[in-house]
């Protein structure tokens, strides 16, 4: 699978981040990776002309996050909030009242400032833990939203073809046709989508008796990413605690940056794999232990592959027509046999 | 074996129509999975992983008849016709949509849009004409039974 993006430009912001320190420790990441797997190879050169570019996706494009790095400024929560406020949901109200009554509105729209979890407008938020590790005191924060899931559960179980992943790796949900049923809640494994009632297609449906509204989370600032900038919360971000670039070059990353610091890593094999992967001088679960979980307050706890029995059912439903020929003709070669005729 | 085949038929498309409904978040919301025994139509995990295995079984049945049809040669009625087109719809879109559950498998977002609304209106028009089938007393494939 691959697509074409068209470059109108390029960002000056990416030239600001990949002079940084980062690219002093990690040769490897380079602008013209990022670049490369975001499609615009020859964006660099580009600068100056601003002449459309097109190229094709190479690789799903990972986010590692150093979180030794993060003082918990709350820079990336405020420019994701800024960035996709053009995205979020426009209520129309009153809200339906749902049926039966057990179905209840969740309605954000009036809380929108709230920062210290998931919301339907806030996509991002910091998640605190302070603890002791082998005799050393840690305040550490870590940056929390969608994983971005290698076989994302949400998209795979949606049943309305609302929740999806792109080539780049981004899973998003389609604010268009998202009815709020919410499953994709469910079965996140962090239940990282967050609905809000009295928007979207529902309202023109069956409003009080199917869906529920919109599902939100974040969406990697796909349009910014197409266009060859970078996601908001890693523009943002003074301690540059975040790096995007092709998958392979970011497990290396991430791989190099945990030996470097005899740290740990989340995201790289939790449920089934991730396209973010964050690194911690901490063992998350220690981690785990403190940060305070519960709606929209994500745990850090291991997480085995969702999908893993669907993809063993996949092999029944290969085998299933094979042995159903191979039972039809031993059937006919029975009944032949038995001098039943077939003409 | 035969009859046994013949009687999971109905059995197992009823049980697909269950759990196809069961993707939708409808059962928890309308009290069905508080029925006692019925709880799982409420877990979404239990209710995807059903619709598979009765979807493998639905597709080996599917398999055996279409091998001993090709053999019997056997004339098809007009409801018959309408459900096995139907049902090979299904069959299409639904391995299509098993295809984009494996990992690294994903397609454009209007495919996996068609995919999944094609799939739920082929089921609903199969409902609907199986129903009728059998409300009207049309309910065999075949003139001559397999």
């Amino acid at each position: 699978m691959s697509v074409k993006y068209v470059y109108t430009k390029c960002s000056t912001h990416i030239f600001f981040y990949y002079s940084g320190v980062k690219m002093k420790k990690i040769p490897s990441i380079s602008r013209r990776s990022f670049f490369k797997a975001a499609g615009g190879a020859v964006c660099a050169s580009a600068v100056a002309s601003r002449k459309a570019q097109a190229s094709v996706l190479s690789e799903e494009l990972m986010t590692v996050l150093d979180i030794s790095k993060c003082i918990g400024c709350g820079e990336c929560v405020a420019a994701c909030k800024e960035s996709n406020a053009h995205k979020y949901p426009k209520v129309k109200k009153p809200i339906p009242k749902m049926f039966p009554p057990r179905v209840k509105v969740e309605d954000w729209s009036d809380k929108k400032d709230v920062d210290d979890r998931l919301t339907p407008y806030n996509w991002l938020y910091i998640q605190s833990a302070d603890v002791e590790y082998r005799g050393k005191e840690y305040e550490i924060h870590i940056p929390r939203r969608c994983l971005h899931c290698i076989n994302p559960p949400c998209a795979n179980l949606c049943p309305w073809g609302a929740a999806r992943k792109e080539d780049s790796g981004t899973v998003r949900i389609d604010e268009d046709i998202c009815l709020g049923g919410a499953k994709c809640r469910t079965v996140c494994p962090w239940h990282i989508p967050q609905r809000q009632s009295g928007a979207g297609l529902y309202l023109e449906l069956l409003p009080r008796f199917a869906g529920n509204g919109i599902m939100l989370k974040c969406d990697r600032c796909y349009e910014k990413v197409a266009e060859g900038a970078l996601p908001a919360c890693i523009e943002a971000c003074p301690e540059g605690v975040q790096t995007i670039g092709p998958r392979s070059e970011m497990i290396r990353y991430a791989k190099e940056l945990a030996l470097e610091m005899d740290g740990y890593l989340y995201g790289l094999h939790e449920n089934g794999g991730t396209n973010t992967v964050y690194v911690s001088p901490v063992p998350f679960e220690a981690l785990d232990l403190v940060v305070e979980k519960g709606k929209g307050k994500p745990h850090l706890a291991a997480v085995s592959n969702s999908m893993e029995n669907e993809e063993t059912l996949t092999s029944a439903l290969i085998v299933a027509p094979l042995a159903g020929v191979a039972a039809g003709v031993i059937k006919v070669i029975s009944d032949i046999r038995k001098g039943k005729r077939y003409d | 074996m035969t009859n046994l085949l013949v009687k999971l038929w109905t059995p197992v498309l009823v049980m697909l129509g269950i759990t196809g409904m069961g993707q939708m978040p409808i059962f928890k919301r309308y009290y069905v999975a508080d029925i006692p025994g019925l709880g799982w139509l409420g877990e979404p995990y239990i209710v995807h992983w059903v619709h598979y295995a009765a979807a493998a079984v639905f597709i080996f049945l599917a398999a055996w008849f279409v091998t001993v049809w090709i053999a019997e040669r056997s004339e098809i009625t007009a409801t018959g016709w309408i459900r096995m087109m139907l049902l090979a719809l299904l069959i299409v879109t639904g391995y299509v949509r098993v295809i984009k559950n494996l990992p690294d498998v994903h397609f454009s977002p209007l495919v996996t849009m068609l995919i999944d609304w094609t799939h739920l209106f082929f089921a609903f028009l199969f409902g609907v004409v199986a129903l009728w089938s059998v409300i009207t007393g049309r309910r065999h494939y075949v003139r001559r039974k397999l």
